[in-house]
């Protein structure tokens, strides 16, 4: 059997409706604005020169790197007992315990962040007990605010692939393990947290690269005051001044920063490839 | 020292359960406040206008919810079987198989994890305004905005499903493969019997992230409906109930009755399916 | 029968059952891009019966988003309702089809002030349809004084009062406008120094911001969250019937006034029906039905007398005629606009 079987069909996909639409982005990024905002074709590095100006880089770019990388370390603290608590239910519990995590996100992306709202907001209730206690934190149009709106945004995302690792853990190692006289934190520590690096990391994947790129939760959680590199593509698309090769530009930017790292990340696999 | 370790491991196991039960509690917050506000009697979903049943009205006498619904629904499962299998076949491809370019393919497959929505809607836009409906118009044929919606849906969740599966395929206890092999299995076999049933947890979670994504995607969806057609998906519905400045608690209540709906339909499907195992 | 008279019964039965079927097709549709929520429901209904057609709508939340599809190349719409500067910007790029006036009787009853606007200056592309201003609204119960300048969004003093109660809009020609018109330039203005100034104003007033809101500022008025707001004028009356207590005010020293349009993309491919769309829509009934539900004020004149006169003689929605006068449209201004841009860009970003 051909590798080829099982790549193409998928490769095909992603060529024409995802790489196709991304080039055109790409040649978007080297036209010049035309008066309105949009596409005047011809050839302009001026937008990538614009990104020279450490403004978008100490305010958005660093934003949203600390907040993707926070979002995903508060996922995987909350997530992974999660994870492992439902990894070691019996079915049915299993899976209804796993919908139940997805189950808010069958509702819709704009009422849960207006729900946030109504938590957060400077008059609410969250907010009140904080002052209560001596804190007078904003909520909204803060990066506290963003943050707990980001990670309840991608919670799903960080619990699913770690679940799917930890659900056929091998439990024999496990009891080996405490036969030769490991404790419970020992065997967890040393066999069943290594054992599910693939998904932490593919939970860390799907969390911290879309949230450098995310832009509504960031725009209504932080009311326009919170800086965020989503934010700014969007404005360019979207914004009354709209500015789509410098918008472009930015996602490029973007795109490419997160390949040259993923590139360094991935080495090759040395494990056995059986499929020609 | 013993009673020491005992006492740190029921600290552990208590803070574990902790850590779980507060987890869905932070989940199930703004859920209890949106259906607590689809009740609102006020015009504005943000405010607590005194309990009514009117957004739920106003909801069910709504033409458009429904055709919504379908829509959702229908774009959903589609892109959602679609992305599956080519997002499997390009896990099981990269991670088993021996492919040219290996690196490059792997930098575009998770390409669309990082593209902020709005640049891949407005790039497929123009790809299918620009580009797709003048070749198919040579044909005479035109572009409906139900297969182009599920195009572009597909193309987003690919990645996701590639990521879930490839970490539970590495992480994959190879000896089996290997035994099937020694025993004489041709690849497909081994594909079809060893494999693919060791990774049904993590293609069911592909899956989950795959159909989430789609039900609540708005950006793409909004800008491949060229047309003037009026299809609609849920989110472009709840969109359409915006007014210039203001969000109607009818959001809530279409939100409410999702909650709901599915809650049911998953409670009956893991009953039947735990009824025909036991059978 | 002769074969003659069979062929013949023949023919006209099949004419007969081709009649019949094209009888059976279904009604023609008119398709909307206009704002959502945008025309009371029985609007729909009336023009529907009417003329035997099926009206379908496809909604947009900004300007913005509705340029962009256009733009992008979206194509299938009849009728679409930019603003003003929309407007300017898609006849620039030849995106709108010329009007038919001939077509559209009822633009007489649009009022002169509203006639030939400086986007549209024969309305050859577009016909005026709701129009508004953009002001302070504010809750006059959290207030002491109601504000009457540009200075209450703007001082330190009267900001501190209003710490993290204040919002201004997510819209770099409005709040950027805002600032230059306290500092007494045009919103306009192309002056370096001038947008330098309204920078330096904006950099120093954010803090003091809740959020740069467009959106939910109405709504967090009504929460209480915020105590004064920069915003429209139909959104504050609006609220105003959720909460008497909410007042808008235009700032003596002017605000901008904006208007929505009715056109017709070049794309559509029923633009006579479309024609007598916009001519329903005009009719002095129609129109303040329209205006009654959405409490924004209308172009046309004989509408009036079947406005509700709580929206007549409301001054935040139709103001004086010494407030009229102050108030500016934003205009395009060429290649100048990067300057806005930059200001904007550093404003958000800083």
């Amino acid at each position: 059997m051909n590798a080829r079987i099982l790549l193409w069909p998928g490769l095909a996909w992603l060529v024409l409706f995802f790489a196709a639409p991304l080039g055109i982005i790409l040649l978007i990024s080297f036209a010049h604005r035309s008066p309105q905002g949009i596409v005047s074709w011809g050839f302009n590095l001026g937008n990538y020169l614009r990104l020279v100006d450490p403004l978008y880089w100490t305010g958005p770019f660093g934003n949203s790197l600390v907040l993707a990388a926070l979002t995903t370390i508060v996922c995987l603290i909350l997530g992974y007992p999660v994870a492992y608590s439902i990894a070691r239910r019996p079915a049915p519990l299993k899976n209804l315990l796993l919908f139940l995590v997805i189950l808010p996100f069958f509702t819709n992306f704009l009422v849960r962040i207006y729900a946030w709202f109504i938590l957060l907001r400077p008059e609410g209730w969250i907010a009140g007990v904080l002052r209560s206690v001596g804190l007078d934190l904003a909520l909204l149009g803060s990066p506290l605010g963003v943050l707990i709106g980001l990670v309840y945004g991608y919670l799903p995302f960080m619990i699913l692939p770690l679940y799917a690792t930890l659900e056929r853990l091998d439990v024999t190692l496990v009891e080996a393990a405490h036969d030769l006289g490991a404790t419970r934190w020992q065997s967890f520590w040393r066999i069943i947290l290594p054992l599910s690096r693939p998904g932490m990391i593919a939970g860390s994947v799907l969390v911290f690269i879309p949230v450098l790129g995310e832009f509504i939760t960031p725009k209504l959680l932080g009311g326009g005051k919170v800086p965020m590199f989503g934010v700014l593509i969007e404005e360019k698309f979207l914004g009354r001044v709209p500015d789509w090769p410098f918008g472009a530009a930015l996602a490029v930017t973007l795109m490419a920063l997160v390949s040259l790292v993923l590139a360094r990340y991935f080495h090759q696999v040395k494990e056995s490839r059986w499929i020609g | 020292m013993d009673r020491l370790k005992r006492r740190v491991e029921q600290f552990i196991a208590l803070a574990l359960v902790l850590d779980t039960l507060l987890t869905y509690i932070f989940l199930y917050l703004p859920i209890g406040v949106l259906v607590l506000y689809s009740f609102s009697a006020s015009r504005y979903a943000l405010v607590w206008g005194g309990f009514s049943l009117d957004a739920y009205r106003r909801l069910l006498t709504d033409p458009e919810i429904a055709p919504a619904l379908v829509n959702s629904i229908l774009v959903a499962s589609s892109a959602t079987a679609i992305a599956t299998v080519l997002g499997t076949a390009l896990a099981l491809a990269l991670e088993r198989g021996r492919v040219r370019w290996h690196r490059g393919i792997e930098i575009l497959s998770y390409l669309p994890i990082v593209i902020p929505e709005i640049v891949m809607a407005v790039g497929l836009l123009l790809f299918f305004a620009q580009a797709v409906r003048p070749l198919l118009s040579i044909g005479g044929l035109s572009v409906s905005p139900l297969p182009t919606v599920i195009v572009g849906h597909v193309a987003f969740s690919i990645s996701y499903v590639m990521v879930v599966v490839r970490a539970r395929l590495r992480d994959l206890d190879k000896s089996l493969e290997e035994a099937a092999f020694d025993l004489g299995a041709t690849s497909w076999q081994v594909l079809r019997r060893v494999t693919l049933p060791l990774l049904a947890p993590a293609i069911l979670s592909g899956a989950l992230l795959a159909f989430t994504l789609s039900l609540d995607d708005f950006y793409v969806t909004y800008f491949s409906t060229t047309g003037g057609s009026g299809f609609k998906t849920l989110p472009l519905y709840l969109y359409a109930l915006q007014g210039r400045a203001a969000i109607p608690p009818q959001m809530n209540a279409v939100a409410t009755l999702m909650l709901f709906t599915s809650l049911t339909l998953i409670a009956l499907a893991l009953l039947f399916h735990h009824r025909i195992r036991r059978a | 029968m002769t074969l003659t008279r069979r062929l013949t019964a023949l023919a006209m039965l099949s004419l007969i059952g081709l009649g019949a079927c094209t009888g059976k097709q279904a009604p023609p549709e008119l398709h909307l891009f206009i704002w959502a929520n945008y025309i009371a429901p029985e609007v729909y209904q009336l023009f529907e019966q009417e003329f035997g057609v099926k009206v379908i709508e496809e909604n947009f939340d900004s300007n913005e988003t509705l340029r962009s599809k256009l733009q992008a190349g979206a194509t299938g719409y009849d009728i679409i309702v930019p603003s003003d500067y929309t407007v300017e910007a898609l006849i620039a790029q030849g995106l709108l089809a010329e009007l038919d006036l001939s077509q559209i009787p009822n633009f007489q009853h649009i009022s002169p002030r509203f006639r030939g606007l400086f986007y549209d200056p024969h309305n050859r592309y577009s016909i005026p349809y709701l129009w508004g201003t953009t002001g302070i609204g504010y809750n006059a119960s959290k207030i002491e004084t109601p504000p009457a300048t540009w200075a209450e969004l703007f001082d330190p003093a009267r900001l501190e009062r209003y710490s993290n109660r204040v919002s201004m809009l997510d819209d770099p020609r409005e709040t950027i406008g805002a600032a230059l018109k306290y500092l007494g330039y045009s919103v306009n203005s192309t002056d370096p120094h001038a947008l330098e100034a309204a920078k330096n104003l904006l950099l120093a007033q954010k803090p003091y911001l809740a959020r740069y809101d467009s959106e939910t500022y109405d709504d967090f008025l009504l929460t209480g969250d915020l105590v004064i707001a920069h915003g429209w004028s139909g959104e504050f009356a609006k609220a105003r019937l959720e909460n008497p207590d909410i007042h808008y005010v235009i700032p003596r020293e002017g605000g901008v006034i904006w208007a929505d349009n009715l056109a017709i993309p070049k794309s559509s491919q029923r633009v006579d029906l479309a024609h007598k769309f916009i001519d329903f829509l005009l009719r002095p009934h129609i129109n303040a039905t329209i205006v009654n539900y959405l409490r924004y004020p209308s172009t046309n004149e004989a509408a009036q007398a079947y406005i509700l006169p709580e929206i007549l003689h409301d001054p935040a929605l139709y103001p004086p005629e010494e407030i009229m006068e102050k108030l500016e449209w934003i205009r395009d201004i060429g290649d100048a606009i990067a300057l806005y841009e930059a200001v904007w860009d550093e404003v958000k970003n800083r």
